[in-house]
């Protein structure tokens, strides 16, 4: 049967799709040479002989990013090979200084693992290329009038991350690559941000009728510099490739360019057009043999996972699962909640809950850690919430001057007087109360029990919200000796 | 002025350190007879005597000719290649940089074939050399301009290097010896790479203890050459008189035919020599070692394939073309490069092509190691093998040009060998016809102290003259 007629009209057909992740690691210096890293420094002033592929000159591997590589794969939960080697990734462009590129190939570092629902293909060590400027309306070399090389960012340690070919939607691409950052990020080897480049994603899509095991031709849909344009990508291709199918065409094998502004996708080189990078091993690199040390010295290092700590607080805490992947995969977040935790032992949820509905859309993306408000400060004005010490609402109007203004929830509680209202004054507002409000007091006694509301309103607008609901209800019950 | 000329390297340490000579006196000498090379041997000749020379430096301030294939910070280097002509390196190479150190100071650049490939330094950008023994033949190549200052005594000693051959066979069609060490004990840091896994220096001396001396100063490990590794003994002066004990394996798969027949004569004398003083000579069979060669010529070419990548015209170098991408590409190659330079990047692109890689890089990878294991084998049972280094000796300039096969055959003595990573050395073995004939001794990886001292016996033995082609 041929693929494709099975279809039932309507029900679409199954996008499958697999990444691929570049991710600039944050060592001290660079892949193959003990130059800096750069971060916006004027124009290849970080550079040697060795970055600018001058003759003569020899590649040493960076222990450093060897380290983070392996750190990479463990977390990945990868088989580390036992050893593994550089090749030599042939082709010629300007931003590539020595006519190739080092990267892995047949034996890469890691192998076989598993983040979340996706399989990970394989992991490996190369460096980056140089950064092109080109003068001129295209943008693009051709019809150029000019172009520059910047080789400042010329071996900067890359980390190839490939998955097998598990995502069957763009959300699920956009929601697994989120919990890759975080991953990495809670590594602490690369600065991850998809705007600078740092982390940059290929998509290798295909479709196929649900049900069917066989995997359609792939498209490869390159460098999609953020999430929303990852999805946005992926669900043009997936929408392009059904079109033609639909249309009774084939769906060829190509790298495509997602242009997000018009939202055209164009291709960029065809199967035929393809490279031939003559792939052969580095001869000036000796293999990458990794030490027990250099295994134990890696899984030393690693934290707990994002995955495991959001596992972790669901299990342990009870927090709801999407409060739980909130405060994990956002690490900064996690950490302040922890802190707040430990400080003052307040409710984990109730805590949890005030971390990520209250605090995070004060801050926005901020690191709270950076924040004016310090997590044992967050921890007590949630356990003066729990004491009934302060309404609810008055907390929120707490936090917002401790975000802004920084200080001590209870000396912001005093200074402003928003303590719940209680004793004394409660019962004098009580008694001011019940005596303006003699129609809903007859309703109560002839046994309409909501009329209580209007009562409890007018105490409330009275203390500004400092008083409790329950505690002014007992208090008017008890003066109508109900 | 000719006493100091006959002094080797080694002597003439000796003499400045014991005050008889001055280091400038003689920096002086050498730097005038090599800034009047009629042999087309220097590219480039020091200026000036290095100031403060210390006579108690390990090597004295005896000066040092250089393949131009050393960068050198600041002073030109081509590696023979047009491509190169105007370039000057931002450092200098770790070899150079070591023997500067040790108080060898640079004489000046040699001429070589075009990125090291050639036999007979005829593939220079920057034409050809002459030998001294007949200036109507090749010295030898790659490293011919060393070879060739060494031998008419432009230059007390020179370093060149050897990927295939080109510092025993310079050296043997030179009269010289000629040291390829163990691949790994030099660093090839600075080195412009022609094929790396193959790619090593060493020395090209009149005398074997003057080998052993520049060796010295050469070998450790490097943090710039992942490959390089720590030299295991310390290098010593040779000093053996017999060979007693000595096991020497002759290949008949190397020395069978193909030699000329002086050549055969010379190595035949230079077996019952080794027999007079007390060594043992025996065939041993290295049935793939004749396959050397044609595995050679394709992981040679496929590494220089990729090594030459980088001479596109953007960073440095040579630059043509009309500022199009394409034609920056291939004018500045077209125009850069010579004829044998691209030969070989079209041979060694084409083996390592999709498609093609298994049948010919695969292959050869194969018949390496089978090399590799028909040497461990041999060593097994002998102390070192022995052949002539050149099957002919020096051939006329322009006779083979236009034949590259019959040009890559003068390597097929020398190319298993280097496919193997072992050391040999090339020592002069005689004449025949009035031209040297070299004999190469082969062992295990860093058994340089016993190739020495061997050799050093062999070489009082043989007593050969060099002192024609230095007048």
């Amino acid at each position: 049967m041929p693929e494709g007629s099975t279809t039932v009209p309507g029900r679409g057909y199954e996008p499958v799709i697999g990444l691929e992740i570049h991710v600039q690691l944050s060592t001290r210096t660079k892949m193959f040479c003990s130059c800096a890293l750069s971060f916006g420094e004027q124009p290849n002033t970080r550079t040697c002989p060795i970055c600018l592929g001058h003759p003569g000159t020899l590649p040493v591997a960076n222990a450093e990013a060897v380290h983070f590589g392996l750190m990479i794969g463990l977390a990945l939960g990868c088989e580390i090979a036992p050893r593994s080697i550089f090749h030599r990734k042939n082709y010629f462009y300007p931003d590539l200084p020595k006519g190739y590129q080092i990267s892995q190939y047949d034996i890469p570092l890691a192998r076989d693992g598993r983040l979340g629902d996706v399989r990970i293909h394989r992991v490996h060590l190369e460096e980056d290329a140089a950064k092109l400027v080109h003068a001129g309306a295209s943008g693009r070399i051709h019809g150029a009038a000019g172009s520059v090389v910047d080789f400042n960012r010329g071996g900067t340690p890359l980390v190839e991350i490939v998955t097998e070919p598990d995502i069957h939607s763009a959300g699920e691409a956009g929601e697994w690559l989120r919990l890759l950052r975080a991953t990495l990020k809670r590594l602490g080897v690369s600065d991850v941000n998809m705007a600078e480049g740092s982390l940059r994603c290929d998509a290798n899509v295909s479709i196929r009728p649900p049900g069917t095991a066989t995997l359609g031709t792939k498209a490869e849909l390159k460098n999609m510099n953020s999430f929303r344009f990852l999805e946005q990508g992926i669900d043009a291709e997936v929408a392009r490739q059904e079109r033609l199918v639909r249309a009774g065409e084939e769906v060829v094998q190509e790298t495509l360019h997602y242009d997000p502004v018009s939202g055209d996708i164009s291709s960029l080189r065809s199967k035929e057009e393809a490279h031939d990078y003559r792939y052969f091993p580095e001869p000036d690199l000796v293999p990458l043999v990794p030490s027990d040390a250099m295994l134990e010295r890696a899984r030393a290092a690693l934290p707990e996972l994002p995955a495991e700590r959001a596992e972790r607080f669901e299990r342990d805490l009870a927090l709801a699962p999407a409060t739980a992947r909130l405060l994990a995969f956002r690490g900064e977040l996690g950490d302040f909640y922890e802190q707040a935790l430990a400080a003052d032992s307040p409710d984990p949820r109730e805590l949890a809950s005030w971390v990520t509905t209250e605090l995070v859309p004060r801050l926005g993306d901020a690191d709270p850690a950076e924040s004016k408000v310090a997590p044992d400060g967050l921890a007590r004005l949630v356990g003066m919430v729990s004491a009934r010490d302060v309404s609810r609402s008055a907390a929120k109007e707490v936090l917002g001057v401790m975000a802004s203004e920084g200080g001590d929830p209870q000396a912001i509680v005093a200074e402003r007087g928003l303590a719940l209202a209680g004793g004394g004054e409660l019962e004098a507002v009580v008694e001011r109360a019940i005596a303006a409000n003699p129609a809903a007091v007859e309703q109560i006694r002839g046994g309409k029990q909501q009329a209580i509301g209007a009562i409890v309103g007018a105490v409330m607008r009275e203390t500004k919200g400092r008083a409790d609901g329950g505690a002014v209800q007992a208090m008017i019950r008890e003066r109508l000796k109900l | 002025m000719s006493e100091l000329l006959d002094l080797s390297a080694v002597q003439a340490v000796a003499a400045i350190g014991a005050g008889d000579v001055s280091a400038p006196e003689l920096f002086d000498l050498y730097r005038a007879r090599a800034a009047d090379d009629e042999l087309g041997a220097f590219l480039w000749v020091a200026e000036d005597a290095p100031p403060r020379a210390d006579p108690q430096a390990p090597l004295a301030g005896v000066p040092l000719a250089v393949k131009d294939l050393f960068c050198v910070e600041d002073v030109p280097t081509t590696s023979g290649s047009r491509i190169l002509e105007d370039y000057r390196p931002p450092y200098t190479a770790t070899a150079v940089e070591r023997l500067s150190t040790a108080g060898a100071p640079m004489l000046g650049k040699t001429n070589m074939d075009e990125f090291a490939m050639g036999s007979s330094n005829e593939n220079s950008a920057f034409g050809p050399v002459r030998n001294p023994w007949a200036l109507d033949r090749v010295p030898g190549g790659s490293s011919g301009g060393s070879a060739a200052a060494v031998a008419a005594g432009l230059a007390p000693w020179a370093i060149g290097t050897d990927t295939g051959g080109s510092i025993r066979q310079p050296a043997a069609l030179c009269g010289l010896v000629g040291l390829k060490p163990t691949y790994g004990a030099v660093s090839r840091y600075g080195m412009i790479a022609f094929a790396s896994s193959l790619d090593q220096c060493g020395p090209l001396t009149r005398d074997v203890t003057d080998a052993a001396l520049l060796f010295r100063h050469m070998v450790g490990q490097d943090p710039c050459d992942s490959t390089s590794l720590e030299y295991p003994e310390p290098v010593a002066s040779p000093s053996a008189e017999r060979l007693d004990g000595l096991r020497f394996g002759v290949p008949p798969e190397l020395t069978g035919e193909g030699l000329e027949a002086g050549v055969r004569a010379v190595f035949e004398q230079t077996l019952a020599r080794i027999e007079e003083l007390g060594g043992a000579v025996d065939e041993v069979s290295m049935p793939n070692t004749a396959s050397g060669l044609s595995a050679y010529y394709v992981l040679a070419p496929a590494e220089a394939s990729a090594n030459l990548a980088r001479f596109d015209g953007v960073r440095y170098g040579l630059r043509a073309g009309n500022g199009d991408l394409l034609s920056l590409y291939e004018e500045t190659r077209a125009v850069g490069f010579g004829d044998e330079v691209k030969r070989r990047i079209m041979l060694g692109t084409y083996a390592l092509s999709s498609g093609y890689y298994d049948a010919y890089y695969g292959r050869a990878q194969r018949v390496r190691t089978r090399i590799v294991e028909d040497f461990r084998a041999a060593f097994d049972a002998f102390d070192f093998v022995i052949t002539p280094t050149s099957p002919t000796v020096a051939f006329k300039l322009g006779e083979r040009t236009a034949d590259p096969l019959a040009m890559y055959l003068s390597d097929f003595l020398a190319v298993p060998m280097s496919l193997a990573g072992i050391p040999a050395i090339s020592i002069p073995g005689g004449l025949a016809d009035g031209l040297p004939v070299g004999i190469q001794v082969a062992g295990p990886a860093f058994s340089e102290n016993r190739l020495l001292d061997a050799s050093f016996a062999l070489e009082r033995a043989i007593a050969f003259d060099g002192t024609a082609a230095r007048a």
